[in-house]
């Protein structure tokens, strides 16, 4: 449901686990789809060969995985703004969270600001952002 | 690196949207999507990410005709990673994208690219490190923008150990 301005407050939380022991396969599949084929993510040999544990994941899968929970909290086509910083490297099975908190709403221009970070198994966070989602009356 | 032209099609939304664990219909189901507020099928917020696939002589896509620096029958083939010349390293600090309108299937983008602020901060383990905003716009077949991707590489010193 997307959200609205009659019932959101800041410091609403919204929780998600994006991905659950994070495969090889779909670090793969990323770079399939997003283009970037840098062996470092999908080619253990050469990562291991140049002193890496192994291969680990773009920084964008890790943004584009925070992604999801933002849509599934401010519903389709309503984000104005979305920033990530990445904080740490995303290695295979790892399980990472998304939290989301409501910062501020702007009611004259039926705006959320929410503040993000996505921390792994550990406690650990790899990706710390903010986003404007558009709100509904 | 501007882009001439990156043409948005479905199955290539459907397989982004599967690469980033996204099950939500208005990705992949066009008979859904008619019937929701946006009513069609619509690009996730990071897909444009994917305009590497159109990017000339992108250097992280392996080309027929040009050695590749993966394994092969050796550890590690021809050539260095790019990014790592000059003693240092180039890391990729921050992503900001900004909507203006959604993308669909169908769309035509191109894209123009500048070179935004740059400044320079003192690392503890890599050195000196510069940071550059670079600042790209995507605009549809009709000249209209639709997304502003702002990305901020910093570039460290020497090799962080």
């Amino acid at each position: 449901m997307p959200l609205s301005i009659s019932t959101l407050r800041a410091g609403d939380q919204f929780e998600k686990v994006v991905v659950e022991n994070l495969s090889r396969s779909q670090i793969v599949m990323y770079a399939g789809a997003s283009g970037d084929f840098h062996p470092v993510h999908s080619d253990e040999t050469y990562a291991k060969a140049i002193g890496l544990p192994g291969v680990f994941a773009h920084g964008m899968l890790t943004m584009g995985m925070t992604g999801t929970a933002l849509t599934d909290f401010v519903g389709d086509n309503r984000l104005k703004k979305y920033s990530a910083r990445f904080k740490g490297q995303v290695w295979p099975g790892d399980t990472l969270t998304a939290k989301i908190i409501v910062e501020s709403i702007d009611t004259e221009n039926l705006c959320a600001q929410l503040k993000i970070s996505t921390y792994n198994q550990d406690g650990k966070e790899v990706l710390s952002g903010s986003a404007q989602a558009l709100l509904y009356l | 690196m501007s882009i001439k032209k990156f043409p948005i099609e479905a199955g290539h939304i459907m397989q982004f949207a599967r690469a980033i664990g996204d099950s939500n219909p208005i990705y992949s189901d066009s008979e859904y999507a008619e019937h929701t507020e946006v009513g069609s099928v619509i690009a996730p917020p990071t897909f444009l990410q994917a305009c590497q696939h159109y990017e000339e002589n992108f250097p992280l896509r392996p080309q027929a005709d040009k050695p590749w620096f993966g394994s092969a029958k050796q550890a590690i083939g021809e050539g260095q990673a790019p990014g790592s010349e000059g003693g240092g390293i180039g890391l990729y600090a921050e992503h900001h994208y900004e909507y203006h309108q959604p993308v669909r299937p169908g769309d035509v983008l191109h894209s123009k690219q500048r070179e935004g602020k740059c400044w320079q901060k003192q690392g503890k383990r890599g050195g000196q490190l510069t940071f550059q905003e670079y600042i790209t716009e995507f605009y549809n077949q009709h000249d209209e923008r639709v997304v502003t991707s702002t990305i901020i590489g910093v570039q460290t010193e020497h090799v962080v150990s």
